[in-house]
């Protein structure tokens, strides 16, 4: 019997065909999804009823009545959910900011000294990267708040230095005000921009024309210190500072680093960096041995060899890897919650404790942290495709 | 002795325990091409490597160019300058065209600005016949054209010897004649030259010296006529009548 | 010139010369490879001398061993408060399990190691039975032991158990649910049909992108109203369902890993013998990407479990919360009572973690080694 007459006695089912069976699976899926949503909404609306809450964002343009241990921007208790939230989410920026500036020198530095050739550095290192990776961060957050905390006196016998003083409140420094002015140096720090565009550029012109290369990082730098300054002079110096002066309760006025905020920043750095090291040692150690060779055996040195050959490849490696990493270090920042720093998550909880309003609170937080990882998978993809090595 | 290119000199060099190199004495003048091969784990790649220092050896002297290699750096360095190489599997850098690969080394190492070290690259390209390639990427070109443009890369710090580990272990069979042609055409320009490979043909008709390796010694070495055709060791006739079948 | 050369007889095989091999050698090599390498030496050295000589110094020269409170720790200059832990430590494991029915959580543990054990041996049998019972009967074996209520167990009330017991239920019932929902939707990330593939890839990537705090507070309030009037879940078993749904994402993105890795020739050729599709996917392919991705499915268990310290943000005391809940105690009121108590916690997590971690490395090695088969 040939597979043709076979075929034709078992007959033709309409539900053989692939395309057929594959529709019927997807509306069932999405009928599945559809039903699962429409009870979850019946069943929230039915108990936010019988708990009186009404849903919406309207709650949000009402008085917070709660104060933050610290804010980057001007609030009170008297200022509106919105604000408090803001506080939170700018909060969140600063301390993810500065732990991912922290977390890669950090991380570089322990990456490199991994496949140092020294026999106890990269011991080290690996018993850092153990060390950090196999205690909860969490854990390492309370240990860090404490060591942080422990050895400040409290705010009565605050350790005065110069205009800053240091208690188990913070580090309490003056703020500076800015005048009307304060446009100048903003212009000067433009101007300084600019100029470190031109001076890049001349060098490269420069080195390409002679062979030698003149010290532009240290000029850009000079010039971003110095143009600004000099814009601010020129204007007249229009910036006050703010000292902070001693009360019965600590200190008032000026700006306060509060230890929340540095023991999260070092928990956070210290972590990530045990992270980002290994991602730097894998994307070395990706790079063929070959590599580094043949740039040896052309006469370049070590150094240079390392710079122009080996470190170019493995940054394509190691780049994926680093900006995942940034990317939970920032998505970490919320364990501020368990210390009582305001970042977006502890402020969005004293706002769902006071209000109850679970749902819309939940829903801002979802909104914010899928924006930064869209985001940062947007760069991700962007990045790989231009820095996919070309090949055959 | 001035037109002495390397010299070897009781040299010795282990892994470990084992013993790689042993007791190696050879000199190589100015302008002479050797042809060096042996079975696999012979000690032949780790014989030119040390000549450029990607290998240290342990007893004996190593003399470049009038230049004795020792943990000098300044001595490695300029060395490495002076002494090109091309690798089994290419090497070359695949984040940079085939041009950059090329004007890298001159404008790092020898400073050349830019503009020279293009021409410069340009030039050897069109030596090794693929200037069309020079904007394209490494992994773009075939095996063959991916080993000219290493000779060529090499060819470009202007170096006195050149070294070739099996350049053409890693091809495709109908790719080796076209890097074979490259460096028949630089012998005859009076490059001096260690070659490590098994192209019988090739050290047929380039060598001045073919050199028998096994088990880290040097065990035969001669004209290329007298090694093909009167080989005087056992092991060189044993290991020649499996290579030429 | 045509120098020829043969050689008379075989330079001798000789040792490598002193200074060249064996342990000084290598002392030179790598750790006195010239002027900086020395200083780096010496300067890393004298640090690790020093915080060596300050564990030493705290953990055990200045460490108080024996007392009945704070005032046996309470001394100025003392080290380590050790009766601390002696008489906190129990808690630390069961919790506020009831003292007579502690055997429970104990047996729980020992059936669990028993089983699990012979699945970490690679060349242990029966790897599919045992499988089978650690994913689907162990579960239900470990809560009833756990919970009680049936069999003549006394009930025991879920806000008791607490301590190292909460945390090894949280992180093996989060990694138990992950799993089979991680396959599925790495099988939907791959699949050929839009619809499946889109929902597939919005409940992953929306898992990922949010941190894990805020699902617990999602599931610790918003899971409530989702439920039909009348029917609630207690505290932990909110919190277990947020973890393992967060889990799963994760493990999606393991298990898609693995069947990245599986050579498209292995489904053609199961596809060219005849089987179906469902069957080349179940028998072909999904062994062979789940072996491959064990080490990172082990690593996601790292993870899981220290990530379950996050519940005491949601008030449920696992081993952290319950060591943090311990140090406002006053009756070990003390400067170094808090240090104790995070000492031992950070050795026991580090216990757990790094074990489990050298036992992925293990596996992978062994993959890199059989060639992936």
């Amino acid at each position: 019997m040939s597979l043709g007459e076979a075929r034709q006695r078992h007959g033709r089912s309409p539900w053989n065909s692939v395309r057929l069976r594959g529709v019927a699976l997807q509306v069932l899926l999405l009928a599945v999804i559809a039903a699962l949503f429409y009870a979850l909404a019946l069943n929230t609306y039915a108990n936010m009823a019988s708990r009186h809450i009404v849903s919406g964002f309207g709650f949000l343009w009402r008085k917070s009545g709660f104060e933050v241990s610290f804010s980057l921007i001007p609030y009170t208790a008297e200022d509106n959910y919105v604000r408090a939230l803001m506080v939170g989410f700018l909060n969140t920026l600063l301390v993810s900011a500065l732990g991912i500036w922290l977390a890669t020198a950090l991380g570089l530095a322990i990456g490199l000294m991994r496949l140092s050739r020294n026999w106890l550095a990269s011991r080290l290192a690996a018993g850092y990267i153990e060390a950090v990776r196999n205690v909860p961060l969490l854990l390492q957050l309370f240990i860090w708040y404490r060591l942080v905390l422990t050895p400040l006196p409290q705010a009565s016998s605050a350790i005065i230095l110069g205009p800053a003083a240091l208690s188990n409140k913070g580090l309490t420094l003056p703020a500076p005000q800015f005048g009307p002015g304060v446009w100048t140096a903003w212009l000067g720090l433009g101007c300084a921009l600019l100029l470190t565009v031109a001076l890049s550029f001349w060098g490269q012109r420069r080195r390409e024309r002679t062979g030698v290369k003149p010290p532009v990082v240290l000029l850009s730098l000079l010039a971003i210190i110095a143009v600004p300054v000099l814009f601010l002079a020129a204007a007249g110096w229009p910036v006050t500072f703010d000292y902070p002066v001693r009360g019965n309760f600590g200190f008032s006025g000026g700006m306060t680093l509060v230890p929340e905020f540095i023991a999260l920043l070092l928990a956070l750095s210290i972590y990530t960096a045990g992270f980002i090291a290994e991602a730097v040692r894998a994307g070395i150690g990706a790079v063929a041995r070959g590599q580094g060779e043949a740039a040896l055996a052309l006469g370049l040195k070590p150094g240079l060899a390392m710079r122009l050959v080996v470190l170019p490849q493995a940054l394509r490696v190691i780049i994926p890897p680093l900006t995942s990493q940034y990317l939970n270090l920032t998505k970490n920042s919320s364990l501020a919650v368990a210390i009582g720093y305001p970042d977006l998550v502890s402020t969005g909880g004293t706002i769902l404790g006071q209000t109850g309003q679970a749902i819309e609170v939940v829903a801002i937080w979802m909104v914010v942290y899928l924006t930064l990882s869209l985001l940062t998978s947007a760069f991700m993809n962007w990045f790989n495709a231009r820095h996919r090595l070309v090949g055959r | 002795m001035p037109d002495t290119a390397v010299r070897f000199i009781g040299v010795n060099k282990w892994f470990g325990q084992f013993h790689v190199l042993r007791d190696i004495n050879l000199d190589v003048m100015q302008g002479e091409r050797i042809v060096i091969c042996g079975p696999s784990g012979s000690g032949k790649s780790t014989l030119i490597r040390c000549i450029n220092r990607l290998e240290q050896h342990q007893e004996g002297r190593i003399i470049v160019d009038g230049l004795e290699i020792d943990d000098d750096v300044k001595a490695i360095e300029d060395v490495r300058r002076d002494v090109g190489m091309v690798f089994q599997h290419f090497n070359l850098f695949p984040h940079l065209t085939v041009l950059e690969n090329c004007t890298l080394a001159p404008i790092w190492v020898r400073k050349l600005p830019k503009r020279e070290a293009d021409a410069l690259a340009m030039k050897f390209l069109e030596r090794v016949r693929i200037p069309e390639q020079a904007t394209k990427y490494p992994g773009q070109l075939s095996g063959g054209q991916q080993q000219r443009v290493a000779i060529a890369r090499a060819l470009c710090m202007m170096p006195k010897i050149m070294l070739f580990d099996e350049p053409t272990s890693a091809l495709d069979p109908e790719m080796v004649k076209e890097v074979l042609d490259t460096m028949v055409g630089l012998a005859g320009e009076g490059m001096t030259m260690l070659v490590v490979t098994h192209e019988m043909g090739f050290a047929r008709q380039v060598a001045d010296r073919v050199i028998f390796m096994d088990q880290g010694q040097i065990i035969e070495m001669n004209a290329p006529e007298e090694f093909f055709g009167n080989p005087r060791n056992e092991r060189t006739r044993l290991f020649l009548s499996q290579i030429l079948r | 010139m045509s120098a020829s050369y043969v050689r008379a007889s075989d330079a001798p095989l000789r040792p490598p010369p002193r200074g060249h091999a064996g342990p000084l050698a290598w002392l030179r090599e790598n750790l006195f490879a010239g002027p900086g390498s020395t200083a780096l030496t010496l300067g890393l050295g004298l640090l690790l001398g020093w915080l060596a000589y300050q564990v030493l110094d705290w953990t055990v020269l200045r460490a108080v061993w024996t007392g009945a409170d704070r005032s046996a720790c309470a001394v100025p200059g003392a080290g380590a408060c050790w009766p601390f832990v002696w008489e906190k430590f129990p808690q630390w494991v069961f919790g506020f399990y009831p003292l007579g029915e502690r055997w429970r959580p104990v047996l729980t543990f020992l059936i669990g190691a028993a089983a699990l054990a012979p699945m970490l041996m690679p060349a242990a049998p029966a790897k599919r039975f045992n499988a089978l019972f650690l994913l689907v009967a162990y579960p239900v074996i470990a809560f009833v032991l756990l919970g009680g209520g049936v069999f003549g167990l006394p009930p025991v009330e879920t806000t008791n158990w607490g301590g190292l017991v909460v945390t090894l239920v949280v992180a093996v019932t989060g990694i138990v649910l992950s799993l089979p929902l991680g396959i599925l939707l790495a099988l939907g990330r791959q699949s050929e049909l839009p619809v499946v593939r889109g929902a597939s890839i919005a409940f992953i990537e929306l898992w990922r992108g949010v941190p894990l705090v805020t699902v617990l507070f999602m599931a610790s309030v918003m899971l409530p109203l989702f439920l039909p009037s009348g029917m609630s879940l207690d505290k932990l078993m909110r919190a277990i369902a947020g973890l393992s749904l967060f889990a799963s994402a994760y493990m999606a993105e393991a298990v898609r890993g693995g069947l990245q890795a599986v050579s498209r020739g292995q489904r053609e050729a199961g596809l060219a013998l005849g089987l179906s599709r469902w069957q080349t996917t179940a028998k072909i392919v999904l062994p062979q990407a789940l072996r491959i991705s064990i080490p990172n499915i082990v690593g996601i268990f790292i993870g899981l479990f220290k990530d379950t310290t996050l519940v005491l943000v949601v008030g449920i005391y696992d081993l952290l919360g319950i060591i943090n809940a311990g140090l406002q105690d006053s009756k070990w009121a003390a400067p170094q009572t808090a240090n104790t108590g995070y000492f031992v916690a950070a050795l026991i997590y580090f216990a757990f973690c790094f074990a489990m971690s050298r036992y992925a490395l293990f596996t992978e090695g062994r993959l890199a080694r059989t060639g992936r088969r």
